[in-house]
């Protein structure tokens, strides 16, 4: 009811406005017009926002600062964007008709707007209106005042966010309200982020007691927030007192090994992410190479083409970015398991038992692969939109967040790994593929079609594959190269695992991803990246057969 | 067996055809482009030379593929490692050779170190001002890296598919490192705007030619060298190596010096042939190093047929020669011939060319008994 109420004084107010001008008065910015509806407190209020508006024809930044502080005081629901849009340079000052607009380029100029109700009243030429300048202070000063209406806010997220953006502020009427929301905030991470501000803000008081600051340090001591290790390296300089100086050593300590210990677990994050990137990547070769014992070159395409067909569902369903992923997963599973088992029958089938013609090949097939895709959808890059819910990190803390993107990798890797494992375990066509790949002569004797289940073993394969191309779809470029710069590294993993052995590709992954961001950080990611594949070399050299070699008859070829 | 010393392998009915057809084409084209003028039909241009001079590169570089590969089983998808290595070396010396003619004109310097900021020569630059030098390195640094490589993967009994990937791991490798600014080889841009060599200008017909030549020889005494050691007694061993490592093994041979030192051989002439072909294309970069330059090699030796050496030169000139009129012509098809090419030559020609052409030669002569003259050719 109220907002209805409002637009109507809104449009009554424009009406006056344009009478107003009609009979040639002094055009003002509005706020003696339309007397007859003076007397409402909505009205009253807007009237209010225009004086404060009015201010920002003066060049004297005091008198901006009294006009921001009144508009955000002012309660009016403008308010915040009117903030927004002078800290955007889009609030005018249109020097023809002396009053404060809200402004956007156009081709002749500037397109102008009312600022409360956002109606078009004209333009103005390039010359005929200037931005309201400010300056630092002023923009400080009003992102200052964003956060502290954000303290209000019912959502204890964005609660949190703003008291953070008010960490190691010292500016008294933040202060103020940090102290008034400290007594009313029910929620405990948020009053800790605010008790962190206030400490701070206690440090940073000339006036304080020592005893005060003693508390004040003991208090955030191992707060991971950069605003806090910089107050104590101030105290450790400033400070007269030693038990002060101490205590801040101590903290500062204490927030050394904190934030060491957070960065270990950044590492590891990144390397579990790069592990399921590689396992996504390598889990499919480790069902055509492990366990068919197939060379496939053109697996690396395999994935290529789950990435494009990404691409391809996405510009179907334009609208769909937040559930086109579901779709594209089963496609792209299909496309490459078609391609693959097309592969097999055709090339393939032929060259079993001659692992280096079938890796000659299948190398030719990539070429192939490679060059349609690159005739067909152009060399370039194309970009795959990644949807909103995947976008984003979780924050566990000031210097620790954990990507979603990432997170969901991992999540998805696993849960690939572990389906195909269920598969190989528990399903029919699992023990027929277990059986020809220990004895084809056997399982043939036995009844199993061993033709067919090596074209279906190969589109398994094939199929995940493509699914790991949906993934990587998200985290890299889509292009012609996309498998050529996961090939190798897969073969490593599974080389490096033990052929035949999926807990072993696991193992791989997750290994080589770790070391190979351990390493990042001191050499280097294509250092990190030699030596890794180095480490491997040599580490074939040792044990040929990999981490887990498979034992009994069937490891002998 | 037919050739036992060096004499009979310079002078066998294959040998002589093959180096008559060689000297024959090279004196051609050289007399054609220095003798006959420009705007004559006949005349070749110095393009032309070059090509062909680089073509011969190209048949070096498969004979030594095809010495490990036909000869010993070994299929090494990282010959073009040795290969770059070679150029590079021979790069370094032609980089030195530029003294202070660069853009930046630092008499020591080569340009990408000035461009790097980079104070004094890195150690490892030192000597290739000399000729000799750099010749030594040529062979010794391919030489010195299949050495250690092969003697780590042959004593642990890396075989068969996991020797291939990491033979193409190791040139992945090179690659990635090569491509790095700091390690002092010109990173992305390579080694190139060489001026002359031993004092004669690149840009000479004259040098074109002689460089021509000069791969001619190289390529006729590395098919000499090649037939004479798979007709000793070290080389009749490698090939058993091939059809029955552990027979062989068991018979009591030390299976992985054999393996060791042909691998060795193969990767100095791999790097030889590098050196001559840098010189003739004015560049060396990472890009030498890719994986799929050393995948395509595999592709010439496989055209041609293994284990004939004669197979592998007419592969790459073949191929080659395919890819020169291809990307002419239309450069999105040359993709797909070459990926069409391995998968035909891998499902119905596993001979190769030669392979081919042997068989329809006998089904001509003596069409039941086909089977019988069966040469040395792989299992």
């Amino acid at each position: 009811m109220p907002r209805v109420l409002l637009l109507i004084f809104m449009l009554l107010g424009v009406a006056g406005t344009a009478v107003a001008q009609t009979t040639a008065e002094p055009a003002g910015d509005g706020e003696q017009s339309a007397p007859d509806v003076a007397n409402t407190p909505e009205v009253s209020k807007e009237n209010s926002l225009r004086a404060s508006l009015a201010k920002f024809k003066s060049r004297d930044f005091d008198i901006k600062a009294e006009a921001i502080e009144e508009i955000a005081r002012s309660g009016h629901e403008r308010g915040e964007a009117l903030l927004q849009a002078l800290l955007d340079r889009a609030l005018l000052h249109d020097l023809a008709g002396d009053r404060i607009v809200l402004g956007e380029q156009s081709e002749q100029g500037w397109a102008l707007r009312d600022p409360i109700s956002e109606e078009d009243v004209g333009s103005a030429e390039a010359r005929a209106a200037r931005p309201v300048i400010i300056n630092n202070r002023l923009r400080q000063q009003i992102r200052d005042l964003k956060s502290i209406t954000a303290l209000a806010n019912p959502n204890p997220i964005k609660r949190r966010e703003a008291a953070r953006r008010l960490v190691g502020n010292t500016n008294p009427a933040v202060l103020d309200a940090l102290r008034a929301r400290q007594a009313e905030e029910g929620n405990s991470l948020v009053k800790g982020v605010i008790d962190t501000a206030l400490n701070i803000a206690v440090l940073r008081d000339p006036d304080s007691q020592l005893n005060e600051r003693l508390n004040a340090i003991d208090a955030i001591a191992g707060n991971l927030e950069p605003a806090v290790s910089n107050v104590l390296r101030e105290r450790i300089q400033q400070s007269d007192a030693i038990a002060e100086r101490n205590a801040a050593e101590r903290a500062l300590k204490k927030i050394d090994l904190r934030t060491e210990r957070y960065e270990t677990a950044d590492t590891l994050f990144f390397g579990l992410s790069l592990g399921s990137v590689l396992l996504l990547a390598a889990i499919g070769l480790a069902i055509t190479f492990g366990v068919m014992g197939v060379i496939n070159m053109a697996h690396g395409e395999l994935i290529m083409l789950g990435a494009y067909t990404t691409f391809v569902v996405q510009q179907i369903f334009p609208d769909g970015h937040e559930w086109s992923l579901l779709v594209a997963l089963p496609a792209a599973f299909l496309v490459s398991a078609f391609v693959g088992i097309i592969i097999e029958r055709g090339v393939i089938r032929f060259l079993y038992g001659r692992p280096l013609e079938t890796l000659l090949a299948t190398f030719g097939v990539s070429l192939i692969l490679q060059q349609a895709v690159r005739v067909i959808f152009s060399p370039l890059n194309r970009t795959v939109v990644t949807p909103d819910w995947m976008s984003g990190a979780l924050q566990i803390n000031p210097i620790f967040s954990l990507t979603y993107n990432r997170l969901y990798i991992i999540v998805f890797a696993l849960s690939v790994f572990f389906a195909l494992q269920l598969v190989l375990k528990k399903t029919r066509l699992g023990l027929q593929v277990r059986a020809v790949s220990q004895n084809r002569g056997t399982a043939r004797a036995m009844g199993i079609r061993s033709g067919r289940v090596n074209a279906l073993t190969f589109g398994l394969g094939s199929g995940i594959a493509g699914i790991a191309g949906v993934a990587l779809a998200q985290l890299t470029n889509v292009g012609p190269n996309l498998g050529q710069a996961y090939i190798i590294d897969s073969f490593m993993v599974v080389v490096f695992g033990g052929v035949g052995n999926l807990w072993g590709t696991l193992t791989a992954a997750f290994s080589l991803g770790i070391a190979n961001k351990i390493i990042e950080p001191m050499a280097g990611a294509v250092l990190a990246k030699i030596m890794v594949l180095v480490f491997i070399i040599l580490f074939i050299q040792r044990k040929p057969r990999g981490l887990f070699p498979q034992r009994g008859r069937a490891a002998e070829e | 067996m037919r050739h036992s010393d060096l004499t009979t392998a310079l002078t066998d009915r294959t040998a002589k055809t093959f180096l008559g057809i060689l000297f024959g084409a090279v004196i051609i084209v050289a007399l054609l482009n220095l003798l006959v003028p420009a705007d004559s039909g006949l005349h070749v241009s110095s393009y032309t030379v070059s090509l062909l001079g680089k073509y011969l590169c190209y048949a070096l570089l498969a004979l030594a593929l095809d010495l490990v590969w036909g000869y010993c089983g070994i299929l090494s998808l990282g010959h073009g490692a040795f290969f770059a290595l070679g150029g590079y070396a021979m790069g370094m010396y032609l980089m030195r050779q530029i003294g202070d003619r660069g853009v930046y004109g630092h008499p020591v310097l080569p340009d990408f170190m000035v461009f790097l900021n980079w104070e004094e020569l890195p150690w490892y630059w030192h000597g290739f001002d000399s000729f000799g030098f750099a010749l030594l390195m040529v062979a010794l640094v391919p030489g010195v890296l299949a050495f250690v490589f092969g003697w780590l993967a042959f004593r642990s009994r890396v075989t068969g598919v996991y020797l291939s990937i990491i033979t193409q791991a190791l040139t992945y490798a090179l690659m990635l490192a090569f491509f790095r600014n700091e390690l002092g080889f010109g990173g992305n841009n390579g080694l190139t705007d060489f001026k002359d060599i031993l004092g004669f200008s690149l840009r000479e017909d004259s040098t074109r030619v002689a460089l021509l030549i000069a791969s001619a020889v190289a390529l006729a005494g590395a098919f000499v060298l090649s037939r004479w050691i798979t007709g000793t007694r070290l080389g009749r061993t490698v090939m058993a190596v091939r059809d029955g490592e552990s027979r062989a093994r068991f018979l009591g041979y030390r299976t992985e010096h054999y393996k060791l030192w042909i691998f060795t051989v193969s990767a100095v002439l791999a790097g030889i042939a590098g050196a001559l072909y840098v010189p003739q294309v004015g560049i060396i970069n990472p890009g030498e190093f890719m994986p799929l330059n050393s995948i395509e090699l595999v592709v010439w030796v496989a055209v041609g047929g293994r284990a004939t050496l004669y197979g592998a030169v007419i592969g790459a000139i073949l191929v080659n020669y395919g890819k020169t009129v291809f990307t002419g012509v239309m450069p999105e098809a040359w993709l797909f011939a070459l990926g069409g090419l391995f998968v035909a030559v891998t499902v119905f020609l596993p001979q190769g060319l030669v392979g081919l052409a042997k068989s329809l030669l006998k089904r001509k002569r003596q069409p039941d008994t086909a089977d019988k003259e069966a040469d040395h050719e792989p299992a």
